[in-house]
């Protein structure tokens, strides 16, 4: 197997690992980690009260995910681009 | 060509997978830790972000070719961090993406790359938090690539292939960060009767379970990122004296014996 059909090959397996819970949980909410936390902290501690509010807060879930993807956006394109030109520099060497 | 796809679709993979699902948080949420533990776990930190600037600047100063390849562990960082993947409790989670820096520019470098991560989704999107920030660096930017780099280690000190040695670090310090902030929860809410090991229990189920299949995610992906660097990247990685380790080794002793 060459290196990038060894890389696609575990591409595939991490697709598998984030696609197979919704079919394992068909009615599941899927609801953040850190939700449940707080719901576990309350049932600890029913009197706690966060004693600091965030600073600023993504008004809608749109504004949240949009800056979630712009992040991601701009993290893969700086890992991509990183790998594209060390490729390129590469092939320059050996011509 | 079949390099160049693969690099497209980690682009691809990366997008999708963000877009899938609407946003959630997974580390410790601003406010939710008492005062004092809050402080507690900045004083805790401090040292290991003078220790990061310090490391950064010297890895900067000796080897400026290098900066890129921060950019990189950084960036990579970034986008793992906005990835919420759902996971077999029927809950979301995010890798930490903090493996390959630590694999590559030691642990302390990225006590700073993670701690930027952190301020930027506590500022922008209410994920974690500035009360927090100390608790949640300490957790994701100093335990997870210290687990991180000391397993890469050992492993390739027990001859473990490079990818089993990249894949055990990424992965398990990945875990061991959420084990922390299990840990630190616990510390700070123990529960009643049962204490600090019933609730550590408690997070545990909630944070770590979540966590292990997107821990083997991250391993796998940093393992993928690790075979493009050593395949275009081999200066750096000698730079960083990761690859052929041995044979550099081998060649100073050559030299000793030539004088």
């Amino acid at each position: 197997m060459s290196n990038a059909q060894k890389n696609l090959f575990l591409l595939l397996i991490v697709m598998l690992l984030a696609a197979a819970p919704l079919f394992m949980h068909r009615s599941g909410e899927f609801a953040g980690a850190d939700d449940q936390a707080e719901e576990a902290i309350s049932q600890i501690r029913p009197d706690y009260e966060p004693w600091f509010k965030p600073v600023w807060e993504p008004p809608s879930g749109e504004v949240e995910s949009f800056l979630f993807a712009a992040q991601a956006a701009i993290g893969s394109g700086i890992v991509c681009y990183y790998l594209g030109y060390s490729k390129g520099k590469k092939q320059q060497e050996q011509k | 060509m079949f390099r160049r796809t693969s690099i497209i679709f980690i682009f691809f993979l990366l997008a999708m997978v963000m877009l899938n699902r609407p946003a959630y948080a997974m580390h410790i949420a601003e406010g939710f830790l008492p005062f004092n533990w809050a402080a507690a776990w900045f004083i805790v930190v401090l040292p290991f972000w003078f220790w990061g600037l310090r490391s950064i600047r010297q890895t900067v100063k000796s080897n400026p070719g290098l900066k890129m390849l921060l950019g990189l562990a950084g960036a990579y960082a970034f986008v793992l961090s906005a990835l919420k993947i759902p996971s077999v409790t029927g809950s979301c989670s995010h890798p930490t993406g903090v493996g390959l820096g630590a694999i590559l520019f030691g642990p302390a470098a990225m006590s700073i790359l993670g701690g930027i991560v952190l301020l930027f989704q506590a500022l922008l999107l209410a994920h974690g938090g500035l009360s927090t920030l100390g608790a949640n660096t300490f957790s994701m930017a100093v335990v997870g690539p210290f687990v991180a780099y000391s397993l890469y280690r050992l492993v390739r000190r027990l001859n473990g292939s490079m990818p089993v040695a990249v894949f055990l670090a990424a992965t398990l310090g990945d875990l061991m960060t959420y084990v922390t902030t299990s840990l630190q929860l616990a510390l700070a809410f123990p529960a009643q009767p049962g204490g600090v090991l019933a609730s550590m229990l408690k997070f545990i189920g909630i944070f770590a379970v979540t966590q292990l299949p997107l821990a083997v995610s991250e391993g796998i992906l940093t393992v993928i990122v690790f075979n493009l660097l050593a395949a275009y990247n081999k200066n750096e990685l000698q730079e960083l004296s990761i690859l052929d380790n041995k044979s550099l080794a081998m060649g100073d002793r050559k030299l000793e014996v030539c004088k």
